[in-house]
């Protein structure tokens, strides 16, 4: 039976919460609701009311109470509704989480996971479309992961809740019930820290990460006759895969970047300076950037549609790169 | 009480102040850089709260409260340290005052960010909760703080699971320059306590006995499975905000009226009141301290400056390897 990308989140937290007694789960309305998206379904009836803690709404008590319970040896998961609230509880994870092993010099390990939905392309309006690794992006002590498959989105849960550091694990809700695949029967885990590569070529890399990796891949396959593009698919945007990007640029000699987040600030320009720093004699032609027009997420249908990037402006910015 | 008790508490006391004093000196020559807030006149509330904890409950100090640093058993050395910022400290000198905890006694380090701790405060009481460990947890916060949404969001959620967590203000009615009435407009903070569903008590800050009372108490309450509560500590900072600030905003008049309720005073009159042989006992705890804060001083500044490089350990504990 083939997994949604949703159900492989479910998977992963009834997986360890199995595994591991210490791992429980704090967020609004994650116990008999079942989660507003249902990622949680059947946890507060496996595991009980003192691990599935339907909290009150609010995040920095969210974020906060996890940072406690991690230094006493509990593995928080702690799940945003919509991850557009995290910016209610920033300074507990930019301030708290992030910096607790560094001024503690080391004395302790925050393994805590804030997970929840993010992204566009479902008509959420302003307040339930971010794409907010950018805010963190800049955030040393914290790791953060975008997984764009069903299997991705349950190997890397699995990982980041394994992980002793405090990780951002950003969940696209537009791939929620969209995409499906068969995944193994036994055990696995994807490692926070290493892209993959989903399809290899000569001509250009096409990186990316979440929702539009989708996108690039059917580009790619499209244009398959035309221009032979490699595709990556970072899955860890902090930190970053560097080796495998550059391997694959000082290859190609040419790199696209695509991500749904905002242009402006927005990761693409972090990957595209250091391409510049690092590759600069491989390369032949600029590092082109497709992501969302500098605005807020518009509602409507339409406005919305013109600021997210899409195959038609991935096609585009493919040809005019290749064309150099 | 016995009298070996009573003269211990009299140590620590003494301790505290002079520690505090000291740093304060120190700052004056220049040497220590950063910030310092002494919490001079209000040493009854850490020691009155932290005294008869047990090793294994844990406490979330503000940025006042070093003594609550040596009273729960964190080493004077190490903690002259962390204060001048060396390597031997809690954060090895990744910053510096109250910013790294000793985890080996429990104590959890803030940040900067007032009110922050509580929300972990009542993650770690949480955590007693559902693994049945009849242990505490302490979290101090200045009135000023309380005005944080964190301090809400923590006190709302300790409310709901009646956590065991005590919520200790510590109210010495200015919070930097602004004074309380322009901080809230009830009179006892205390009295937010039972909007959660808890109790609010308060009791005064410079009385160790009003303090050890009301600490129990509520101590007590956590360790039975009773709840949170707010326990309020009236009390009075001698120094400015921090020693850069010369506290311009109140009256002479207030602080000569606050020292004549000082708590070392106050308990040096209970002691003589139990025919102790006071003179006796000041002269050998100022020995006795003196020699501890000469000894963490000679420590720290004998501790190493971290290299540079250092900057880069203790970030991740499952560091991923670039390249
Ligand atoms: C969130 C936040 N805002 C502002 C400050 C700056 N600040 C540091 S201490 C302080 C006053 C604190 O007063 P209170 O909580 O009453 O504690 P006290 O210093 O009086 O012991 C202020 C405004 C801060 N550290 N954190």
């Amino acid at each position: 039976m083939p997994a949604t990308y949703i159900q492989a989140i479910n998977q992963a937290m009834h997986e360890e919460m199995a595994r591991d007694e210490n791992v429980l789960l704090l967020g609004e309305d994650v116990g008999v609701l079942g989660g507003a998206f249902k990622a949680t379904d059947g946890l507060l009836a496996k595991f009980g009311k003192e691990r599935v803690v339907d909290t009150p709404i609010a995040e920095s008590l969210i974020v906060g109470a996890g940072v406690g319970l991690a230094i006493q040896g509990m593995r928080p998961i702690l799940e945003m509704q919509f991850i557009d609230f995290i910016s209610c509880g920033f300074d507990q994870i930019v301030n708290m989480a992030a910096t607790l092993r560094y001024r503690h010099g080391g004395q302790t390990a925050c393994p805590i996971v804030v997970r929840g939905p993010c992204g566009g392309g479902v008509h959420g309006g302003i307040y339930h479309s971010q794409n907010p690794e950018a805010w963190f992006f800049h955030v040393p002590g914290l790791k953060i992961v975008a997984p764009a498959t069903a299997y991705d989105a349950k190997g890397l849960l699995k990982s980041a809740i394994r992980d002793d550091d405090p990780v951002i694990y950003l969940e696209h809700k537009f791939l929620y019930r969209r995409i499906k695949e068969d995944l193994p029967d036994s055990e696995y885990l994807v490692p926070i820290g290493k892209a993959a590569l989903r399809k290899e070529g000569r001509d250009l890399t096409a990186i990316s990460y979440g929702s539009p990796v989708h996108a690039v891949i059917k580009a790619a396959r499209d244009m398959a006759g035309e221009i032979d593009i490699e595709v990556i698919d970072l899955r860890t945007l902090l930190p970053l895969d560097w080796a495998t990007i550059r391997a694959s640029v000082a290859k190609t000699g040419k790199a696209l970047i695509v991500h749904e987040a905002r242009r402006t600030g927005g990761i693409g320009g972090e990957i595209a300076a250091r391409i510049a720093e690092e590759l600069f004699e491989y390369l032949d032609g600029p590092v082109l950037r497709v992501a969302s027009m500098d605005t807020h997420n518009a509602f409507a249908a339409p406005m919305e549609e013109y600021i997210l990037p899409n195959q038609e402006k991935i096609a585009e910015a493919i040809r005019k790169l290749a064309s150099y | 009480m016995t009298e070996q008790k009573e003269r211990e508490l009299y140590f620590w006391l003494r301790l505290i102040r002079e520690y505090e004093d000291r740093i304060s000196t120190l700052d004056k020559q220049g040497k220590i850089q950063g910030g310092i807030y002494s919490g001079k006149g209000q040493e009854a509330i850490v020691v009155g709260i932290c005294h008869d904890l047990r090793p294994d409950d844990w406490i979330f100090p503000l940025h006042r409260d070093l003594g609550a640093f040596l009273v729960k058993g964190a080493d004077p050395k190490r903690l002259m340290a962390q204060i001048f910022g060396r390597r031997d400290g809690f954060a090895k000198g990744k910053d510096s005052f109250l910013h790294g905890g000793d985890f080996s006694h429990c104590i959890f380090g803030a940040t900067s960010m007032l009110g922050s701790t509580l929300p972990v405060a009542v993650g770690t009481a949480y955590k007693f909760r559902i693994k049945k460990e009849d242990r505490v947890a302490i979290a101090f916060f200045g009135e000023g703080a309380s005005s944080r949404g964190d301090v809400h969001e923590a006190m709302n959620f300790a409310g709901i699971y009646k956590l065991p967590v005590v919520f200790v203000c510590e109210n010495n009615f200015y919070a930097y320059s602004t004074p309380n009435e322009l901080q809230f407009a009830v009179e006892d903070v205390a009295d937010r306590g039972p909007g959660y569903g808890f109790r609010g008590d308060v009791c005064s800050g410079n009385d160790l006995h009003s303090v050890m009372k009301a600490a129990k108490k509520a101590i007590d309450r956590a360790r039975n499975g009773e709840g949170p509560t707010f326990l309020e500590c009236k009390t009075y900072r001698y120094h400015g905000h921090s020693e850069h600030d010369g506290a311009a905003y109140r009256s002479e008049e207030e602080l000569i009226t606050w020292e004549s309720r000082d708590p070392i005073e106050r308990w040096e009159v209970y002691m003589g009141k139990r025919k102790y042989d006071v003179a006796a006992i000041r002269a050998e705890t100022t020995e006795r301290v003196k020699k501890v804060v000469d000894e963490a001083l000679a420590f720290a500044e004998a501790s190493p400056w971290p290299e540079g490089t250092e900057a880069m350990e203790d970030l991740y504990a499952t560091p991923v390897e670039e390249d």
